[in-house]
């Protein structure tokens, strides 16, 4: 079953059960006023059965559209995680910028996101908005379109007159008033939500900084800054209460109105004999009922307007142009024999959204034939984590890089990171074991080709020092693991990967220099065979620096003029 | 629960009297309308009276809103002020989860249709159902029977399945944190992910997650609905009883017609706050969840200990006021040793900076360095061992006093939304722009950005030596404006590459210049500057300091 049939389903349940509602009091108020004119009680059987079967199916209806329409609006929102998450897969590294982040050093990742609320947001949040939007918003209202045009039929039959003052009616309650809310409320609204993005991120920020904020005694002030933002959005709030609840006045006005209407047309055409007595409670009391389905429309109305950010959010998001595009056709991963054979010829490249080129080497060349060790150094900013995206295959480039021979634009980058491996500088660990951390790089892999990669990446001690070893947790983020074993770890998921050619971008960033040398060494050691990048803000002085009598090249990126 | 949530926030009280208040009227509206509709059809008149009962009950609908609104406006902003004085101050400095972040944005929120609509909507559906029931004795019993019989099923029956759904909705709360987590998680990991080529899988995960999301909820929802069915069950089916046996009795003749239609006209008024407030049972429920989540952080837990408490929440004891640690004696680091639950304990390490003298503090990585550094800023107390300041202990009384001596700046700093002067200025509340010119200036931030240039949240724009200046410039600042006679500086030019390392080291020392400084660092240009350095070792093996 498709979602639109399920949706389909959810609106004729729901305009069943409004209408079972509108059909219960219309058949209730002819049985009583023909009972008041005393006909056998035979006459009744069919309207007290209607009148029954209206109290039973009204339940029943409204209860099937309840679950159908809900289950429906999981789907769209679960379907909505995926599609934004996988969208963000390809977008990666160029990823919106999360809000606030504690500062890593990082000279690549750059560019502004399509969402100020950052990935997160956009899979938790506005993927729920999204699916709320069918379930609170467009759900209620094609109900209650729906049940409303069956009322207003049925009174039109009766007395075309009172038809009209309903349809009028309805149109004020259920279109006027939501329309005169949701206008009112959009500015206030506007206002609240860019309140209480404001609010949320200060607030995520106070407590993210909360350590200096001690330190330095400016919690006081940042409290007294983030109440202040506070009673903006609650003073925002407010305003915005009033105007909701002056749809919901303006609707009950309209009901009343609708009633008054049927009762001073329907009396005179009593009178003059247009309309049987019998029918003069029905053409009253339909328009009680018939405003019962009205009653959920200015609530929807809200949830649209609110629904409506989150949307576009959402496509934007899918929309954002990618770093690297995959060719249409891309050419088989060569597979010569003796290794892979990597060639850079003058390479250019620039993040998406960026002003200026991160990485500008037109006369850049470097030769890695398989097994050759590379060492690239350069200051802080020359574009070298720009250059392992670049070799990863995560950001388009101009001038020529090749594999084998191959372009390395002509392949899929898939494919290319099968045979390049990226171990980068702020690599994640997520929020499980040591074990499932190293493993989601070769997921085939088994505890001791687990353990075995963790040694060689030298933990060995640390592993034995855990108190439950590979099926040790690191906490949120990583917190329980110091700077250097989250870079060793990183590494270790490389060498369990198996990939030929390994870029290691900064794995000494967080180690002290003595254990800096010993790492490198160890890394280019348990490397053996393999083609290594070795990328590092070293002091690589030749003659002096052990680290290079392991590489075979060294390279110094120049910088770039800012 | 809802007295404890209340008392957290007492202003709303009056909004909510208010609100319940409008709710009586509007009801006597509806029993006033009822009769004179009766009336109307039965004696073929149009009442101009009904006019004015429409009108009233317009604007009291109105009203009721508004003030329901304000009334969650209030109570979510005093909330959100609790639990960020709670965060801040009765916890010892660190950064928030995301969890608990989450908790004081997201998790507030999640109370506003509790209030504007559950709340005071609750309170009608006891309040009205009985008015209405007595206006329908009046008029004829036996259908104000039929009423006061089906009319207590829904709540109990609501409550019975409401007693499991609950249940399983604080599961789904907890289901659904997880879930968020595990969402951050794999966001924050995705280029990762991506570099082994496990994106691809990782979606499918996530589909496979959402797809058990999406089914447990529906399963909560099946149980959940049934109060829903229950109820319109019970509120229809008795209103179309009531037509029935009105019917008959009219047609005995037993019943005037005019009685018979006021009944029906007012009988589906009986159930309609309850329906009323069934539909947003759900609110409700999740605004219970997220009340309780709340209150765990809110109150303190029992001495006995709630497991699911974080224990570090519970306000620190205050001894009575001693000396005041003074940073311009000696400071001295006593075998302290500081315990992290499921970790290995860090220390015993001893310290002695002696007054004006430049330390470099050294060891390997995830030694306990930065843990000791902690233990100096008064962050972390020590399990065992303790710091002496000029011949005072410090404690956790006069931390706030203590840290005004002190310039520090965290291995990471961290920056916020705003501009360069701002982020700065953040090391002195109320600095003078002055100032916060020249410790610019004497950190070389000025070389490399204007000071009203916008930052990013987190820094972003600025690299690693960028943003080291723009911190260390915020210790000079510290020590321009208060004197600040420590200075803690935590792997200041660790990321650099070597020049801007030769520039940042020489900034520091000036800063550093008459007095006491405290260093982490492995770098040679540093360590070579000390007057000692203090290597940190395993467990028990160190000795006293190494003077260089």
């Amino acid at each position: 079953m498709t979602t639109a049939v399920r949706f389909g389903a959810a609106v004729a349940a729901g305009a069943g059960a409004l209408g079972c509602g509108i059909g219960l009091l219309a058949t209730s108020a002819w049985l009583i006023s023909r009972a008041a004119q005393h006909p056998p009680v035979l006459y009744l059987m069919v309207a007290i059965v209607a009148v029954r079967a209206f109290g039973f199916g009204r339940g029943a209806l409204r209860y099937v559209e309840r679950l159908v329409s809900h289950d429906a609006a999981l789907r769209v929102q679960a379907r909505t995680r995926v599609r934004v998450f996988t969208r963000l897969a390809a977008i990666t590294p160029a990823l919106p910028h999360a809000a606030p982040v504690r500062a890593g050093a990082s000279d690549a990742a750059p560019g502004t996101g399509p969402a100020s609320d950052g990935p997160l947001g956009l899979v938790l949040d506005n993927a729920e908005g999204v699916a709320d939007r069918w379930l609170r918003g467009v759900l209620p209202m094609a109900s209650a379109g729906l049940a409303g045009a069956a009322a207003v039929a049925l009174e039109g039959w009766l007395l075309p007159a009172a038809g009209a003052v309903l349809l009028a009616a309805l149109l004020t309650g259920g279109v006027l008033a939501p329309w005169l809310a949701q206008r009112g409320a959009r500015r206030a609204a506007g206002r609240a939500a860019a309140g209480r993005a404001e609010l949320s991120a200060r607030t995520t920020e106070a407590l993210h900084g909360l350590p200096e904020l001690t330190a330095y005694g400016a919690l006081p002030a940042r409290l007294a800054d983030l109440r202040r933002a506070d009673a903006r959005v609650t003073a925002s709030a407010a305003r915005s209460a009033w105007t909701a609840g002056l749809g919901s006045g303006l609707t009950t006005l309209a009901t009343g109105g609708a009633v008054l209407g049927a009762l001073a047309l329907g009396v005179p055409a009593v009178r003059d004999g247009r309309l049987e007595t019998v029918l003069l409670a029905v053409i009253v009391l339909t328009p009680l009922a018939a405003f019962e389905a009205v009653g959920a429309l200015s609530d929807a109305a809200q949830r649209l307007l609110r629904a409506r950010t989150d949307a576009a959010r959402v496509r934007h998001a899918l929309a954002t142009p990618a770093p690297v595009t995959d060719p249409d056709a891309p050419r088989p991963l060569p597979a010569p024999a003796r290794g892979h054979h990597l060639r850079v010829d003058g390479v250019t490249a620039r993040w998406p959204g960026a002003g200026t080129d991160a990485l500008a080497e037109p006369a850049l060349t470097l030769d890695l034939p398989p097994g050759r060790r590379l060492m690239i150094t350069g200051p802080n900013g020359s574009g070298k984590s720009t250059l392992a995206a670049v070799l990863a295959r995560l950001l388009d480039y101009r001038g020529s890089i090749t594999l084998d021979g191959t372009e390395l634009r002509d392949l899929a980058g898939g494919d290319v990171r099968r045979v390049i491996g990226l171990c980068g500088q702020d690599a994640h660990l997520f929020d499980t074991t040591v074990a499932e951390n190293v493993r989601l790089a070769r997921p085939a892999a088994s505890d001791a080709d687990v353990a075995a990669a963790l040694r060689r990446a030298g933990l060995g001690g640390w592993l034995d020092a855990l108190p439950d070893g590979l099926a040790t947790r690191v906490g949120e983020h990583g917190t329980a693991v110091s700077g250097g074993e989250r870079q060793r770890l990183a590494l270790a998921r490389a060498l369990l990967a198996g990939v030929p050619i390994l870029i290691l971008d900064e794995p000494d960033a967080h180690l002290d220099e003595a254990t800096a040398g010993t790492v490198l060494i160890g890394l280019l050691a348990a490397a053996r065979d393999r083609t290594v990048v070795l990328i590092s803000h070293r002091d690589a002085v030749p003659g002096a620096d052990p680290v290079l009598r392991h590489v075979d090249e060294l390279h110094t990126l120049g910088p770039l003029a800012r | 629960m809802d007295a404890r949530l209340l008392r957290q926030a007492r202003a709303t009280a009056p909004h909510l009297a208010a609100c319940v208040l409008l709710g009586v009227l509007g009801a006597a509206c509806v029993l006033a309308q009822a009769a004179l509709l009766a009336h109307a059809i039965a004696a073929l008149t149009v009442p101009f009276s009904l006019l004015a009962v429409v009108a009233a009950r317009a604007v009291l609908a109105w009203g009721r809103e508004v003030a329901a609104h304000r009334a969650a406006a209030d109570v979510t902003s005093q909330l959100r002020a609790r639990l960020l004085e709670r965060l801040t101050t009765g916890r010892p400095a660190q950064a928030c989860s995301g969890e608990l972040t989450a908790l004081v944005t997201r998790g507030v929120d999640a109370l506003d249709p509790y209030f504007s609509g559950y709340l005071p909507q609750l309170a009608l559906a006891v309040i009205v159902p009985v008015a209405i029931v007595g206006a329908l004795a009046q008029a004829d019993l036996l259908s104000a029977v039929i009423v006061l019989v089906t009319l207590p099923l829904i709540p109990l029956f609501g409550a019975l399945i409401g007693m499991c759904a609950a249940a399983r909705t604080r599961r789904q709360w907890r289901t659904l944190e997880l879930l968020a987590g595990h969402f951050a998680d794999v966001v924050a990991g995705l280029p990762t992910l991506k570099a082994f080529g496990r994106a691809d899988a990782q979606a499918r995960q996530i589909a496979r997650v959402a797809g058990e999301h999406r089914r447990a909820t529906g399963a909560t929802l099946k149980l959940a609905f049934c109060s829903a069915l229950v109820l319109e069950i019970a509120a229809t089916l008795s209103v179309a009883l009531v037509a029935v046996s009105v019917g008959l009795r009219l047609v005995s003749g037993s019943l005037p017609f005019e009685t018979a239609l006021f009944v029906l006209i007012l009988a589906p008024e009986a159930y309609l706050p309850l329906r009323q407030a069934a539909a947003q049972f759900h609110a409700g429920q999740e605004g219970v969840a997220a009340a309780d989540r709340i209150l765990s952080v809110l109150t303190p837990p029992p001495a006995s200990g709630d497991p699911s408490v974080d224990p570090s929440l519970r306000p620190p004891p205050q001894p009575p006021r001693k000396g005041r640690p003074s940073a311009s004696g000696r400071i001295q680091a006593d075998e302290i040793v500081v315990a992290h639950p499921g970790r290995e304990p860090v220390g015993p390490y001893s310290l002695t900076l002696e007054p004006g003298t430049l330390t470099a503090l050294t060891g390997t990585s995830g030694i306990g360095k930065s843990t000791l550094i902690a233990v100096l800023l008064g962050f972390t107390r020590p399990a065992t061992g303790r710091v002496l300041a000029g011949g005072e202990a410090l404690d956790a009384g006069a931390d706030a006093d203590w840290r005004r001596q002190i310039a520090w700046v965290p291995q990471r700093p961290f920056f916020f939304a705003g501009t360069i002067a701002d982020n700065i200025a953040l090391a002195v509340p109320d600095a003078p722009g002055d100032a916060v010119r020249r410790a610019a200036a004497a950190t070389g931030v000025l070389d490399i950005t204007a000071l009203d240039a916008r930052l990013a949240p987190g820094g972003a724009g600025l690299s690693a030596g960028e943003r080291q200046r723009v911190a260390l410039a915020r210790a000079a600042l510290r020590c321009d404006l208060l004197g600040t006679p420590l200075l803690i500086l935590d792997e200041p030019t660790a990321h650099l590459d070597v020049l801007t390392e030769i520039e940042t080291t020489e900034i520091l020392l000036r800063l550093a210049r008459g007095r006491t400084a405290l260093i982490v660092t492995h770098r040679r240009t540093l360590l070579d500057r000390a007057d000692q350095v203090v290597a940190l070792e395993p467990a028990a093996l160190t000795g006293p300091p190494v003077r260089v």
